[in-house]
């Protein structure tokens, strides 16, 4: 009798042992003032703060470090003031281009699809429906447009300001640039530059020249 | 070094997952039953569409058509971005259509009264123009979008598949429990026979004169002749000094070990749909983890970039564990969170905010930086995160104990060759030790003020 008591009592312990543990609550620390810190967490919730939420919007009228101001408003007239921006304010090199296409794939291309024809897996599993190809007629696909939606979005998309900064949207802006090339069969935006540029050395040299021969006569 | 707690945690969650699997056998059928109901009817539904309206416009080919085009924007029966469209071809002028699909702000420049008005009454919202739709392409959708909401039949169809459903998973329950009751039964019956026949043995042994042994003799009792024999019993305590440690500090050794850690968040989220199943890169949500050192719990506007348009899930979203409704009503959760209203597609409310969980949570007296393992090291997410890709509630994988850093800080060649940030100390580093690769410790990614300060 004495030791079925015994077994009954190492079976209780060993259940409870068990039972103790919870997936859902943090386990036992040493010390836990070396643990956790001080000073107020990022994404903390203490009372001092409005709604006790530490994670807060930046002081209005103020910038943060490296921020560059866009004039453009996220409005009607911006909008359609965007879509006058031919060019890139950053310059159009592989660089530049490679990184908006690795930034593409991580944001863009689950809808727009990797070459851009509106074609991503979530078209393509029917979540989202009617998103366009970069090629379409319709739209005016110009840096400025693709740069202004991406800020503010348009329609259906959203903004993705607080997901990449303002360099790197200029960097998908041109990578869409791109894509749209590509799917029309066209010279790449790399080629493209490349060709602008010979055609103005091409003209200085040409300016020179004419110059020349207005002296030697 | 394997440690008891942890094979106990790992054995009773083995248990639970087994039960699981039991319950979830009436929800499986039942599922089977409506997949296999629910295509029956879809096949219906493709018969009916092929046929052409009255009007000879091609139904399916409208469908197609507003699904590229139109659907970005419309819905048939509720406010999207744009207004909802059912029956919208005989509320206007079908001349007046064309043009407005073809293009909507040529006709408002022109001024023409009835766009400006619709344009002024939808805040401005530009309509892309669609030069590519003929004027067959729009009488097609139009055709599509005046359809009638036909619904009551399927509404039946579906409530008699869901009875049958349900009658098929009750059966179901039933057979299970007459299967186990039936092998609980054969057991007892075993008990018994045996039983029976041990007792007529003896009988037959008694009725032979065959002298069964009752009781052996008196002995002295075990546990007395274990404490006057010395030597066993410095070996027994040895051993259990021993057994003690080991089991002492393997337990002292997981305090502040946070791995398995699964908590409860207030809005149910699921990695296994948006990156498993829809393929959404972790970066997409998490961007801090390119540029900084936390990869940071995305703020709600990262959600409702999509959820804005996703406010239900679909029916194969849906698994036994975890309803329809019940994503569904998660989506609300957030709605509510940020005050939106899917009705009216504004924000109309004041924003609450969603108090997370954390899960992955470093000692303050420990360093670690997302971006420097991420966007330079180019870790995979998963080598410290587990598949989350597969998980429908998030649990800490990893031990993010020092040991576990060290480890993989030992083992882990940086990737020289194709990384440019490397390539001065590489040159430097490779001459010092005479080696072609070089681990992350090699490095001085073991060095104490690397990762605290």
């Amino acid at each position: 009798m004495k030791t079925l008591s015994k077994i009954a009592l190492i079976m209780v312990v060993s259940a409870s042992l068990v039972g103790c543990f919870n997936k859902n609550k943090p386990n036992y620390q040493f010390f836990p003032n070396m643990y956790v810190s001080p000073s107020y967490d990022t994404y903390g919730a203490y009372e001092i703060f409005p709604n006790e939420q530490s994670a807060m919007l930046p002081v209005e009228n103020t910038i943060p470090r490296g921020f560059k101001p866009y004039e453009l408003e996220h409005s009607y007239e911006g909008y359609q003031a965007s879509k006058d921006i031919l060019d890139f304010p950053i310059e159009v090199n592989e660089k530049n281009l490679t990184t908006g296409s690795q930034l593409f794939t991580l944001y863009c291309a689950v809808c727009h699809g990797d070459k851009g024809d509106g074609k991503g897996i979530l078209v393509e599993r029917e979540k989202f429906l009617g998103v366009p190809s970069f090629a379409d007629q319709g739209r005016e696909i110009v840096p400025g447009r693709v740069y202004h939606v991406q800020t503010y979005g348009l329609n259906t998309m959203g903004s993705y300001a607080s997901q990449v900064n303002s360099e790197e949207r200029w960097q998908i802006a041109m990578h869409v640039m791109d894509l749209k090339a590509q799917l029309n069969g066209t010279p790449g935006i790399l080629e493209t530059a490349a060709q602008n540029q010979n055609n103005t050395v091409q003209e200085t040299e040409s300016d020179v020249a004419d110059s020349e021969e207005t002296q030697s006569n | 070094m394997p440690r008891i707690d942890q094979y106990i945690i790992t054995h009773s969650m083995k248990q639970v997952s087994f039960i699981n699997l039991r319950s979830k056998l009436p929800f499986l059928l039942l599922a089977l039953m409506l997949t296999f109901s629910a295509a029956v009817y879809a096949q219906d539904e493709a018969a009916e569409e092929s046929v052409e309206d009255t009007s000879g416009a091609d139904i399916a080919a409208g469908e197609a058509l507003f699904k590229a085009n139109c659907a970005a924007c419309h819905r048939l029966d509720r406010k999207s971005v744009g207004p909802e469209l059912r029956g919208v071809g005989q509320k206007f002028d079908r001349d007046w259509l064309y043009k407005w699909i073809q293009n909507s702000q040529a006709l408002v420049r022109a001024g023409d009264p009835l766009a400006v008005r619709l344009f002024e009454e939808h805040n401005r919202m530009i309509m892309t123009p669609f030069p590519g739709l003929s004027e067959t392409d729009i009488d097609n959708i139009l055709a599509y979008t005046d359809q009638p909401k036909a619904e009551p039949q399927a509404a039946a169809t579906d409530a008699a598949a869901a009875a049958s459903g349900a009658g098929g998973g009750a059966q179901g329950g039933v057979s299970n429990t007459i299967l186990l009751g039936a092998l609980a039964l054969i057991f007892l019956l075993l008990v018994i026979m045996l039983f029976l026949v041990y007792n007529t043995l003896r009988r037959i042994a008694v009725a032979k004169g065959i002298h069964v042994e009752e009781e052996k003799e008196k002995r002295t009792p075990i546990w007395k002749a274990f404490i006057q024999n010395q030597f066993l019993v410095i070996v027994t305590s040895i051993v259990l000094l021993f057994a003690a440690s080991y089991f002492a500090f393997g337990y002292l050794m997981q305090i502040g070990v946070d791995q398995g850690y699964q908590p409860v968040q207030p809005i149910h989220y699921s990695h296994k749909i948006h990156a498993g199943d829809n393929g959404i890169d972790c970066n997409f949500c998490h961007s801090g983890a390119r540029q900084g050192k936390t990869a940071g719990i995305p703020s709600l506007n990262v959600c409702m970039n999509c959820h804005m348009s996703i406010s239900e899930v679909s029916e194969e979203t849906a698994t036994a564990e975890y309803s329809k409704e019940f994503y569904d009503g998660e989506i609300a959760k957030l709605y509510e969170a940020v005050g939106w209203d899917p009705n009216e597609m504004a924000y109309t409310k004041d924003p609450k905010p969603v108090k997370r969980v954390r899960i992955h949570n470093l000692p303050d007296f420990a360093y670690f930086n997302h971006a420097q393992h991420v966007a330079v090291g180019g870790v995979a997410c998963q080598t410290c995160h587990g598949e989350v890709e597969q998980m429908e509630v998030m649990e800490q994988h990893a031990t993010l104990t020092m040991g576990w850093c060290i480890d993989c800080h030992r083992e882990t060649n940086v990737a020289l060759g194709t990384n440019e940030y490397y390539a001065k100390i590489h040159e430097e580093l490779s001459k010092k030790y005479g080696v072609e690769t070089l681990t992350v410790a090699e490095m001085g990614g073991m060095e104490c003020a690397k990762c605290h300060y």
